[in-house]
């Protein structure tokens, strides 16, 4: 018993306090801003984190997508309704309607799916390039800038496939929203 | 594309994976290696402070040892969890956590289970995520890699089993440390903060406040996914943008997770001198593992009827509960790997997936042996293994041999009985669940989904794989205690049968291979061995499977 309680000593100082410490220190030596956490700052304030999606209600903003923690990034998580609950259809119908009236001229059919659907961590920064495209008549009639230019932008923003190859395209909300703002 | 960046992913395992082994088998050889000279001063002062002398082990003191230590382990894991708002390193002033989840959560993490009860957000702090959490998260993938290596020695007739204590030190000082603070820095790299600085306010583009939780992730993100242990920093594990920022991060954590479960038929093969059987284990494992991720891929593409009839397209596919970086094809991936290696962590929430997609997790956990966790999986194959050719000596009628050794009455019997507390220790405690109101008053979904709910925390705990379908109401004294329980025994049951048939092997008489011998090394015995596992797990697990998710597809739309 005695022996165990040392070796397990020396493993618990070794694992739980040396390791992280070392990774700590290395970390914030040579990546100092993604080690904590990626922040935008605003002449002193944090605005949000690049990888944190922020809610976005007002119609002059393109809107992420659906947050049942409202993208408090305090917690995270989501309503987990499997495929078969019926609040879940009842939240979609819901959406497309409140979507199809913000949004005048959009057809049902061609709301992409991940707009209108929770995300597993309900702090998603992205959408798909799709899902920003669909929304652009509606920012262009709120902010009076030309439906040629959004396009440019969310082209800009976009990001690729990494290497080519892993994960999707897809367009930083936030990202896209604040450089709206300086337009 | 979809096919594309899977395919490369899993061609990446295999390139891993056989150098690995190689480097495993050395790691754990119970000569003397090259490996002593860059370690030994290390692990000579590990050593002298835990007063290890480093003697061969019998079977018994092999498991005295396991059980011992790891209980040590639990004890410090619970008393700090207890006393943490006391301890330093709280800068978020989070409280002690209650005595029936503190348990919960130290049998969780130390069965390298890693259910979780709490939300590490709001329930752990930065002190418990590293002295507990990361501690053990260490400590028990280096015991289910010393057990198995014990185990290997046995069957193969070495000339003892070795010591669990020099075996627990070089898993952590020669395969987990240092991987684990190369992952860290790549992890970083793409995004992962690891800090240990408080949680940061921010004012939104929209002038609004929002609370974002951080910490030393990074440092915890690493092990969890190389120690296949899966408990997340926060609530919702990897598919949280800061646990796993982008599609790269995801690729690493995956590889990650498959990378010592993958490796350890290979080490298995340089050990025993059966390359061919390693490489045999290894092909009947990823058999599985293909035709399961397939069901997963296919289900999620197709998406979610439900919603479609809601009138939403489901062109991008089954969209609820993922994250746009990753789209179907990294989130299916992740989740038949994460429940093939019986990691644990998630990246898109399997309560959200649809039916059948959600049965390939539960199924796989089922058979618990598609590579399975660090040491532990191979153990489960090998047993299957030895099953397959027991059954197949009885068909013919000839005395079973595995490895050169004939198997006997003593053994099967062991294997019998581990294999049969699998199914029990998940079925019975789902039955109690779903007939009492203390089990059934935490389901969240509605229909034959609620019982699909039950049977996956069960079947995760027992599993030791620590995934949920997450939507069960889990913190309650009912689930903290009977899921605590179910996982300690289906970890602690197996490992100490398993070191007792190893040990029962190791000092019979080799029979010399004749013309006559069963073969264990060709396709024959590959499809015998495939069978097997599936046919004693559809038996098993089927009727409980068409109540659960097999019901739930057939009645949406």
């Amino acid at each position: 018993m005695f022996k165990n309680l040392r070796i397990v000593l020396v493993l618990l100082f070794a694992c739980g306090l040396v390791y992280p410490l070392a990774v700590n220190g290395a970390a914030n030596l040579l990546m100092p801003e993604k080690a904590n956490g990626s922040l935008i700052e605003e002449s002193g304030k944090v605005r949000g984190s690049e990888l944190i999606g922020q809610a976005f209600n007002e119609p002059k903003y393109f809107s992420g997508r659906v947050s049942s923690i409202k993208y408090d990034g305090a917690g995270s998580g989501s309503n987990n309704y499997a495929a078969s609950n019926e609040e879940l259809a009842k939240r979609t119908k819901d959406d497309i309607n409140a979507f199809l009236v913000a949004n005048p001229g959009v057809k049902k059919e061609d709301i992409p799916a991940d707009l209108l659907t929770n995300s597993g961590s309900g702090l998603d920064p992205h959408i798909s390039p799709l899902a920003a495209l669909i929304q652009v008549p509606r920012i262009s009639k709120e902010r009076g800038i030309q439906e040629e230019v959004l396009r440019k932008l969310i082209k800009e923003q976009t990001e690729g496939r990494q290497l080519g190859i892993f994960g999707e395209p897809r367009v930083n909300v936030l990202m896209l929203n604040r450089s709206l703002d300086e337009k | 594309m979809d096919l594309l960046q899977t395919g490369i992913v899993l061609l990446m395992v295999v390139t891993l994976a056989v150098p690995m082994g190689k480097y495993i088998a050395a790691v754990f050889s119970l000569e003397s290696t090259k490996l002593d000279k860059g370690f030994g001063k290390i692990e000579g002062i590990i050593f002298r402070l835990g007063g290890i002398a480093g003697d061969s082990m019998t079977w018994k003191q092999y498991a005295k040892a396991v059980i011992i230590s790891n209980f040590v382990m639990f004890g410090a894991g619970y008393l700090i969890l207890r006393l943490q708002t006391f301890l330093p390193l709280n800068p978020n002033e989070i409280g002690n956590m209650d005595p029936l989840l503190s348990f919960n959560t130290a049998a969780s993490f130390l069965t390298n289970t890693n259910l979780q009860h709490y939300s590490g957000e709001s329930g752990l702090t930065y002190l418990s995520q590293m002295m507990v959490i990361m501690f053990l998260m260490f400590t028990t993938p280096a015991t289910g890699l010393a057990v198995c290596m014990a185990f290997i020695r046995g069957l193969t007739g070495k000339e003892s089993l070795g010591n669990f204590y020099v075996d627990l030190v070089r898993a952590h000082t020669r395969i987990l440390l240092p991987l684990s603070f190369l992952v860290s820095m790549l992890l970083v790299s793409q995004g992962v903060p690891q800090t240990l600085s408080p949680n940061v306010e921010a004012m939104t583009q929209e002038g609004n406040v929002q609370q974002i939780a951080r910490g030393p992730v990074a440092a915890l993100e690493s092990i969890k996914h190389l120690g296949t242990n899966g408990g997340g920093f926060f609530g919702v594990n990897s598919s949280h943008p800061f646990e796993n920022p982008t599609p790269l991060s995801n690729v690493i954590e995956i590889l990650s997770m498959f990378l010592l479960p993958a490796s350890l038929p290979f080490a298995f093969g340089s050990m025993s001198g059966r390359k061919k059987t390693g490489r045999m284990l290894f092909g009947a494992m990823a058999i599985m593992f293909l035709g399961f991720l397939s069901v997963a891929y296919i289900s999620e593409t197709y998406g979610n009827m439900a919603l479609q009839e809601a009138g939403l397209s489901q062109e991008e596919g089954n969209m609820e509960g993922k994250e746009v970086r990753f789209g179907i094809a990294q989130s299916t991936l992740f989740t038949a790997v994460t429940t093939a290696a019986t990691t644990g962590t998630v990246n898109n929430m399997h309560d959200t997936l649809t039916p059948l997609g959600g049965m390939v997790p539960v199924a796989q956990m089922m058979l618990n042996c598609v590579f399975g966790g660090d040491g532990v999986g191979l153990i489960n194959i090998l047993m299957y293994g030895i099953l397959a050719v027991f059954i197949a000596g009885l068909m013919v009628g000839r005395t079973p041999e595995f490895l050169g050794r004939k198997i006997e009455a003593g053994e099967m019997k062991l294997i019998a009985i581990t294999i049969l507390i699998h199914p029990l220790i998940i079925l019975v405690p789902s039955a109690i669940a779903l007939a009492t109101g203390m089990g059934s008053a935490a389901v969240s979904n509605p229909g034959y989904h609620g019982i699909s709910q039950v049977l996956y925390e069960f079947t995760s705990s027992a599993a030791n794989n620590g995934s949920g379908f997450e939507g069960l109401g889990d913190n309650t004294p009912f689930w903290n205690i009977s899921t605590g329980l179910v996982m300690l025994f289906g970890r602690y049951f197996s490992i100490i049968a398993m070191l007792a048939v190893g040990a029962s092997m190791m000092v019979k008489k080799p029979v010399p291979e004749t013309i006559g011998t069963f073969k264990t090394d060709n396709s024959t015995y590959m499809a015998i061995l495939l069978g097997t596992v599936l046919v004693v797990g559809a038996l098993t697990f089927f009727p409980v499977l068409a109540l659960g998710p097999v019901a739930d597809a057939l009645t949406l739309r």
